[in-house]
């Protein structure tokens, strides 16, 4: 990948913070957003805009088949047998909610278990927690490795006649660590169990297919991978889908709302999918958006850009590990993980250690990051975390590495 | 007359167990802000140029040039208050 070219693409990456180049590493948050994806936005509000389905007028029908063909790209892009496999939501959130609402309550019961792991995201825990408290079933957490990897034969040994679904992380946002979800999926499945995958942190990185890893939901947000705010995938297989009721009710997601055959309420038939799920009008530039990022992966080559994000952690985990005022957390082989690095710097809190690097230009997140209880598990007040992307450099690198060092006199 | 108001556009709580809590000053108060407290608390330390290590009245906090100060352990919302009046105002 010619990364200079690359980062001529994204405007943002010519500011300056606080008299500095800005240099962004704070990826795993949300990233930046190239020209491709601004301009598909764009040209969609100068050109296009109209509301989606059920108008005949020029625009509404321009907006509606962008809408439709940004569906089929992303259907694609996660090889979906169908684009009706695809619900547009806000994110990885709204998604995984979707599920504990919409399949959740209509599926699980007292004495029923949900599985999840230690290293999840609060967004693939408290929609499960909340409809636990509703559903009166049980959530059992598998545990997770001292080196940050789950612990499978826990996962395995926690599945139970009882289990009506398993829910992981393919990658984990703290960490970095990818989770085998295919073998996971493939143990689910031979105990009856469905599975749900959380790809916030994996679509964006590396190839995902859903048949191939035998997933029956998948979970990830646009903005995570270049594309827009408030736009996201729910990915779920058709048969799962046809027989899970909606989420939320409003337009879109009806064919008929009747009073007169209601016998004084209203009688009403669900949508076809995908529309069934999505209630309301959509977020129809975030979708184009999207695909326009889609669009600027595929043409950059996912596998090019997992070797650019694992080339860019090696050398800060080789430069960070020669610094004797950082601690690198969770493991530093990168078979296992992505350009993730979750660390401590000697005399700082994590957040005075962001607010001194954000002095220098350098973005990085700090705190829990949605995940406290794996950082209650390794015992970590807190971290900061410095996470990459395509338009990431070596020199980057070297000049956070240079800041940390001059933090060093504490 | 002045107030903490004139001087803090934002103050955030952080989602770690130091229970940090950052005040971000305005941006056209932030000289302002920081002339004050370098004025008021006890420099311990001048990290790498950017960061001061403060005290005062024996509470420890640090200062950032660009405008944040962030403070450790604070009890409650009315403490810091409390604290951002005698350092300010």
């Amino acid at each position: 990948m010619d990364i200079q070219a690359i980062r001529r693409d994204f405007p943002i990456l010519k500011r300056q913070i606080n008299g500095y180049p800005l240099i962004y590493f704070d990826n795993a948050a949300t990233t930046q957003k190239p020209n491709q994806v601004i301009d598909a936005v764009t040209d969609f509000y100068q050109n296009h805009n109209g509301n989606v389905h059920r108008a005949v007028h020029e625009l509404s029908l321009e907006a509606t088949e962008l809408y439709e063909q940004s569906r089929e790209e992303i259907a694609k892009f996660i090889n979906a047998k169908e684009p009706s496999e695809l619900v547009f939501v806000r994110g990885t959130t709204e998604a995984i909610n979707l599920v504990a609402y919409s399949w959740g309550l209509s599926n699980l019961n007292k004495g029923d278990e949900v599985l999840l792991s230690l290293m999840e995201h609060h967004a693939n825990i408290v929609p499960w927690e909340i409809t636990s408290k509703i559903k009166r079933f049980t959530i059992k957490y598998a545990s997770v490795k001292p080196d940050g990897t789950l612990d499978y034969e826990d996962f395995e040994s926690k599945i139970t006649n009882k289990t009506k679904i398993a829910c992981l992380s393919h990658v984990s946002n703290v960490t970095g660590i990818i989770n085998d979800v295919k073998s996971v999926a493939k143990i689910a499945h031979d105990h009856g169990v469905l599975m749900l995958v959380d790809g916030a942190q994996s679509v964006p990185h590396l190839s995902v297919d859903v048949q191939d890893l035998g997933m029956d939901f998948l979970a990830f947000s646009g903005h995570k991978m270049l594309g827009p705010t408030g736009i996201g995938v729910f990915y779920g297989k058709e048969e799962m889908l046809k027989k899970m009721p909606p989420f939320m009710g409003g337009g879109e997601m009806i064919k008929e709302v009747s009073y007169s055959q209601g016998h004084g309420q209203c009688s009403i038939s669900w949508n076809d999918l995908p529309w069934k799920f999505e209630a309301g009008t959509p977020n129809i530039s975030g979708a184009i958006g999207l695909a326009a990022a889609v669009r600027y992966l595929k043409s950059l080559g996912l596998d090019n850009v997992l070797a650019h994000e694992k080339t860019l952690a090696k050398y800060a985990i080789e430069c960070m590990n020669e610094c004797q005022n950082v601690n690198i957390y969770g493991p530093s082989d990168l078979t296992k993980k992505l350009g993730i690095i979750p660390f401590g710097l000697k005399g700082f809190s994590s957040h005075e250690a962001a607010a001194a690097f954000n002095e220098y230009g350098i973005m990085m997140r700090s705190g829990f990051h949605c995940a406290q209880p794996l950082h209650e598990l390794f015992k970590l007040e807190s971290s900061i975390r410095a996470s990459f992307y395509i338009y990431n450099t070596e020199a980057e690198i070297d000049s956070f590495i240079e800041v940390i060092k001059e933090f060093n006199q504490i | 007359m002045s107030t903490v108001a004139d001087y803090v556009a934002r103050i955030e709580g952080t989602c770690g167990a130091e229970s940090d809590v950052i005040v971000i000053f305005k941006y056209e108060k932030k000289d302002e802000a920081i002339a004050s407290i370098l004025k008021k608390a006890q420099i311990k330390n001048k990290i790498a140029g950017i960061i001061f290590e403060l005290n005062f009245e024996g509470t420890s906090f640090r200062l950032y040039t660009s405008g944040k100060a962030i403070f450790r352990g604070v009890k409650n919302r009315q403490e810091l208050m409390d604290f951002l009046v005698k350092l300010l105002l």
